[in-house]
């Protein structure tokens, strides 16, 4: 009878102290895993750790698509984690309506920033019927091509202008030894690079037609059929391994001078800086398209599921606010090679590269939203799954590959 | 007593329809607390886990549900977009194809590697840990380490290529037609041993005398062990034959660890699109239609257990 007591006691003593104002552990799910992620994800950390009290917990899991999943299984579950990455857009819409997800509304009114957060896209993701669900952390472009210039040297052409004069040189960085198009073979670079290459070749108009209003006489019309010619045109200039490589490997091969460009969002930018490569001289960075150069409004934002603990949700404002202020997001910003989310923030430090990038964001005419504000992860999971049949699969037709494409845009809600 | 009372009870249901025929000879047996007690959360279990579970599957099944399930109702709708999804038809081929050649290799090897074993070798001891070996690693780092053993860059491809023969071609996870055979080669390594294991023992059970009266008889000793002694072993295959079985239908981790369902999508399986959909593609009823028909061959397998065994109780009944 004794030990229940000292038990009862011992559980009434724990009870009692959550009623206190105490540090919390706050466990954050991402998918920064690496070299040059890992350098960014832990910026945040160790700016957390350094206000005090509360700790970061880091929940690093490797592909955005398990690090999701994870997540999503987790807040169902009841045992949501302290926050999570998710890419900006409708891959978290059903947490908001749901209603599990934490409000920051009065924290972003108190830092205003639906004025200080630039392009209003970005906010967008965000901010939900009036209220903010999440904290935009950078902004990711996928419309970059990344060239390796010793590459292109040694194979003795210059730096491609546009897609069609890349394939007229790519058989000369071939006879070179160069592999000309590096890829990976997961279904979303493939899709990511198919949407690069969709983007350019379409335009920003009518490319918003196409995945925002569903317009199928776009979808069906020549252009596309054309955008799926050209795509498969730069298959014969893959290499074997493609197949199963994580991106990060895949640029690394521009890195070591293996191969002549790949297609991938500006993150693909840390990898450089962290092999201590530089911008105009060992690699060159291209806006795509390079005539009109455009950036999309990819990223990433930290959502903060609800949480019944008082001091945990003291602690996810604390993060939401730092994550967002201006110091932070210019030293993470730095180390990720993204850009900042917001325009009052000390950019010096960056390289040549970003400031490209910074410039090109200057002009809303510039800005292809991402397309995944438009389609669900249901549908682009479809399309991913399209993309790399077409891409592997020789004996799929053009026409063929296009139909399926029609039926997964009419089919998508 | 107590402990004796399960395996009276087991032995009473397995001849239940024979004794009924026999007669009311049993006496009323005192309820047995212990076995119930000892069971229950074998029943629950049973119960909560596979009934209810696999009927809110199939109720989900027929729902729009994305991330929350929901109940509304939307028809067939979401197994006519499954069937007609590449995606789903190519998983649903690999799945025979991988089923099956794997069942015919894994089979035929293991009985091959057990008659190997029977020959009173050296060093049995061995031989037998090296082969069982694989089973004991999980299929992740098996898969993972095949992956780089059947990479172009790196793997047996590279290295033969370095010892002079250039055109040597061994990479077959790089291209569609061939990744299934490289996942084929993974999953036969791996399971091989322990098919091998059963098999052995069952060969070990098989009588001495048997093998005597064979030998006095003049049958040679491959007819011995193929048409008498692998009959006589149908206990082990059924065993081994079942342990591949599932070990088919849940095939999933050796394929993530070594193509990730690609070249493409040319290695998918079912159970990959299954997770897929009910976690990052959010879509709970699409997910669920798919778990739907993964069920269905069981289901079709164990009605037709039931059914052969109806039959046979049925044959006794009437010879008594």
């Amino acid at each position: 009878m004794n030990k229940l007591i000292t038990a009862a006691a011992i559980l009434a003593a724990a009870m009692g102290s959550t009623s206190v104002a105490r540090a919390a552990d706050v466990e954050v799910i991402h998918w920064w895993t690496s070299g040059g992620e890992q350098a960014a994800v832990s910026v945040f950390a160790r700016e957390f750790d350094a206000l005090g009290g509360d700790k970061w917990v880091d929940t690093a899991i490797a592909g955005g698509e398990n690090a999701r999943a994870a997540t999503l299984q987790r807040i169902l579950g009841g045992d949501p984690p302290g926050a999570a990455q998710f890419n900006p857009g409708r891959q978290y819409e059903e947490l908001i309506s749901g209603g599990q997800l934490l409000d920051l509304t009065d924290l972003a009114t108190k830092e205003n920033w639906a004025t200080v957060i630039r392009p209003a896209s970005i906010s967008a993701a965000c901010l939900v019927d009036g209220h903010w669900w999440c904290v935009p952390v950078n902004i990711h472009s996928w419309n970059w091509a990344w060239a390796s210039i010793p590459a292109f040297k040694k194979a003795g052409v210059e730096l491609p202008t546009s897609f069609d004069d890349f394939l007229a040189k790519a058989p000369k960085l071939k006879e070179a030894g160069i592999i000309p198009f590096a890829i990976g073979g997961e279904s979303w670079q493939i899709n990511g690079a198919f949407g690069v290459i969709q983007t350019a070749m379409l335009g920003l108009d009518k490319r918003q037609a196409l995945l925002k209003d569903k317009d199928m006489s776009i979808a069906e019309g020549p252009d596309m059929t054309k955008v799926f010619e050209e795509f498969r045109a730069f298959k014969q200039f893959s290499d074997d391994g493609s197949a199963n490589r994580n991106w990060n490997d895949t640029t690394n091969l521009i890195v070591t001078d293996q191969a002549g460009i790949q297609i991938m969002g500006d993150w693909a930018r840390g990898e450089f800086g962290v092999a201590g490569k530089k911008p105009g001289v060992d690699y060159a960075c291209l806006a795509l398209p390079v005539d009109h150069p455009t950036v999309s409004t990819g990223g990433d934002i930290f959502l903060f599921p609800k949480n019944k603990d008082a001091a945990v949700e003291a602690a996810q404002l604390k993060l939401a606010s730092m994550m967002i202020s201006p110091r932070v997001q210019a030293l993470f910003n730095n180390a990720k090679g993204s850009m900042p989310v917001r325009d009052d923030v000390d950019m010096s430090l960056a390289d040549d590269c970003m400031k490209k990038g910074l410039e090109i964001i200057k002009d809303p005419k510039n800005i292809a939203e991402d397309a995944g504000r438009w389609l669900s992860n249901d549908t682009t999971g479809q399309m991913n799954d399209l993309i790399a049949q077409f891409w592997s699969d020789d004996t799929m037709t053009v026409a063929d590959a296009q139909a399926k494409y029609v039926d997964i845009l009419k089919a998508a809600d | 007593m107590a402990q004796v009372a399960p395996v009276e009870d087991n032995l009473g249901t397995r001849s239940g329809t024979a004794a009924k025929a026999i007669g009311p000879a049993r006496t009323r047996r005192k309820f047995n607390y212990q076995s119930v007690i000892g069971t229950t959360p074998m029943i629950l279990a049973a119960v909560g886990v596979f009934v209810i579970c696999i009927i809110f599957s199939i109720i989900w099944s027929f729902t729009n549900s994305k991330l929350f399930p929901n109940f509304n109702f939307i028809g067939m709708a979401q197994y006519q977009r499954l069937w007609s999804t590449d995606r789903w038809l190519i998983s649903v081929n690999n799945i025979w194809f991988f089923g099956i050649m794997s069942m015919i290799f894994n089979m035929g090897f293991g009985y091959l590697l057990a008659v190997f074993m029977d020959q009173r070798i050296r060093q049995e001891d061995l031989f037998r840990s090296i082969i069982l070996y694989p089973f004991a690693m999980s299929l992740v780092v098996t898969g993972l380490v095949w992956q780089w053993m059947m990479d172009p860059n790196l793997g047996i491809q590279a290295a033969v290529r370095q010892w002079g023969w250039t055109s040597f071609q061994f990479a077959p996870l790089v291209k569609n037609e061939t990744a299934i055979y490289g996942i084929l080669i993974g999953g036969i390594w791996n399971g091989v041993g322990v098919t091998m294991a059963i098999m052995l023992a069952g060969l070990r059970g098989v009588d001495g005398e048997i093998w005597k009266a064979a030998k006095i008889d003049g049958i040679p000793t491959w007819r011995t062990y193929l048409f008498i002694v692998l009959p006589m072993m149908r206990g082990a295959i059924a065993t081994a034959f079942i342990l591949q079985c599932t070990g088919v239908v849940r095939v999933f981790d050796i394929v993530v660890a070594m193509t990730q369902g690609g070249p493409g999508i040319s290695t998918q399986m079912p159970a990959i699109y299954v997770i897929q959909h009910i976690t990052d593609r959010v879509n709970v009823g699409q997910g669920m239609a798919a778990a739907t028909m993964m069920l269905m061959p069981v289901m079709i397998l164990i009605a037709l257990q039931y059914f052969l065994q109806w039959r046979a109780a049925r044959k006794r009944s009437k010879a008594i």
